[in-house]
C-alpha cells in the first residue's frame, strides 16, 4: 500500500464481509502530541477471541469468505514501522474496531492519502451501509455521515446517483480543507 | 461552499430523471473491479472511480459499476471484468483509470473489446 487511505479501504472489506451496516472511519492528527490515529469501527458480527488471535497470521483467512488475509498485517507494518501500534478489539455480536496509531512525524509515516477516493468509494460500492467519516486536525474537526445525507435525500434518491455523489465529493474536500487552513496543507498525497 | 440546500435541489431534480429511467427496464451491462488487498494495493481505487465517473458523464444508465472480491489472479491486479448481456465475459488486466476511459467509450458504448487490455493478451 502506497498510501494510509488505502489500508483504510482494505479494513473496511472486512467490516462490510463482516455484514456491518455502519462503518466509522477516524482519522485524528495531532501536531503537539506527533500523534496520528486511525480507526476503522463497525457493527458487524465481530471476532471470538480465537479468530482475534488468528488475525496477526497472514497466512490465515476464512476461505468462505476471505475476510482476512493480508489486510491487517499490512496495516499493522505499517504502522509499526512508523513507530506505532495496531490493535483490535472484538467481540461476536459486538463488532471490530481497529485501531492504527503512528509517529505522525517518523520518516517511514506513510501519506494519509487521498480519504475522499476511499470515502466516496466505499459510499458509492455500498449503498445499504450507512457510513460516518470524521476527521480531526488539532482542534479542528469535520464529519460526514450518510445517515444525515439520507434524511435529506429521502427514500427515492440513492447515495449513488452521480450528481449526489459529486455533492459528496466537493463536500468532503471542502470539510477536509477547512480543518487546516493557515496550519498549512493537509497531507493529501498523490492521487491513487 | 456545498450546502445542504444543493442537496435538496439535486435530490428533486434526481427524481425526476429517475422516472424516465425505470421506463427503459432493459437488461444491463455490469462492469465488476476486484477490491481485495490485492487489487487495491494495484491500484483499484482509481480505476473503480474513474469507470463510475466516466459512465456517470455519459449518461449510461443501463451500466452498473459493482466490485468484487480477489479472484486468484493477484498478478494481473486492477483487474475489471465486463459482462454485457448475450456475450461471454471479458476480463481485463492490470487496469488504470486511462484504460477504464478507453474501455468505457470502446466496449461499453461501441461495443468492441479493448483486446490489447484482456487478461488473453498479457498471457501469450
Amino acid at each position: 500500500m502506497r498510501e494510509l487511505s488505502l489500508n483504510v479501504l482494505d479494513i473496511a472489506q472486512n467490516s462490510l464481509s463482516a455484514g456491518a451496516t455502519l462503518v466509522e472511519i477516524g482519522v485524528e492528527e495531532d501536531t503537539a502530541k506527533d500523534r496520528l490515529v486511525i480507526t476503522i469501527r463497525d457493527n458487524g458480527r465481530g471476532m471470538t477471541a480465537a479468530q482475534l488471535n488468528k488475525v496477526r497470521d497472514p497466512f490465515y483467512t476464512t476461505r468462505t469468505t476471505r475476510r482476512v488475509g493480508m489486510g491487517i498485517p499490512l496495516f499493522r507494518m505499517a504502522a509499526e514501522m512508523a513507530g506505532g501500534g495496531l490493535e483490535i478489539v472484538s467481540a461476536p455480536g459486538e463488532g471490530t474496531a481497529v485501531t492504527a496509531g503512528f509517529v505522525r512525524s517518523h520518516i517511514d509515516r506513510m501519506p494519509v492519502g487521498d480519504m475522499q477516493g476511499t470515502v466516496t468509494a466505499l459510499i458509492r460500492m455500498n449503498p445499504q451501509v450507512d457510513f460516518l467519516y470524521r476527521r480531526r486536525f488539532n482542534e479542528r474537526e469535520m464529519a460526514v455521515d450518510t445517515r444525515e445525507l439520507r434524511q435529506v435525500l429521502g427514500e427515492e434518491v440513492p447515495l449513488s446517483d452521480p450528481d449526489v455523489m459529486e455533492w459528496i465529493t466537493g463536500y468532503i474536500q471542502e470539510q477536509e480543507a477547512t480543518l487546516t487552513q493557515s496550519s498549512g496543507p493537509l497531507d493529501a498525497g498523490p492521487q491513487l | 461552499m456545498k450546502s445542504i440546500e444543493e442537496l435538496k435541489a439535486i435530490r428533486d431534480k434526481a427524481k425526476e430523471k429517475m422516472t424516465v429511467r425505470d421506463a427503459s427496464g432493459e437488461e444491463g451491462i455490469r462492469v465488476v473491479v476486484g477490491m481485495a488487498t490485492c487489487g487495491i494495493a494495484a491500484g483499484a481505487r482509481p480505476v473503480l472511480n474513474a469507470f463510475v465517473d466516466e459512465v456517470a458523464k455519459r449518461h449510461l444508465g443501463s451500466v452498473t459499476v459493482t466490485q468484487t472480491g480477489c479472484i486468484g489472479m493477484c498478478q494481473y491486479e486492477p483487474i475489471v471484468e465486463v459482462m454485457v448481456p448475450g456475450k461471454e465475459k471479458v476480463t481485463y488486466a492490470k487496469m488504470t483509470a486511462e484504460k477504464a476511459a478507453r474501455v468505457v467509450v470502446d466496449h461499453l458504448v461501441n461495443g468492441n473489446v479493448v483486446a490489447e487490455y484482456t487478461v488473453g493478451s498479457m498471457l501469450k
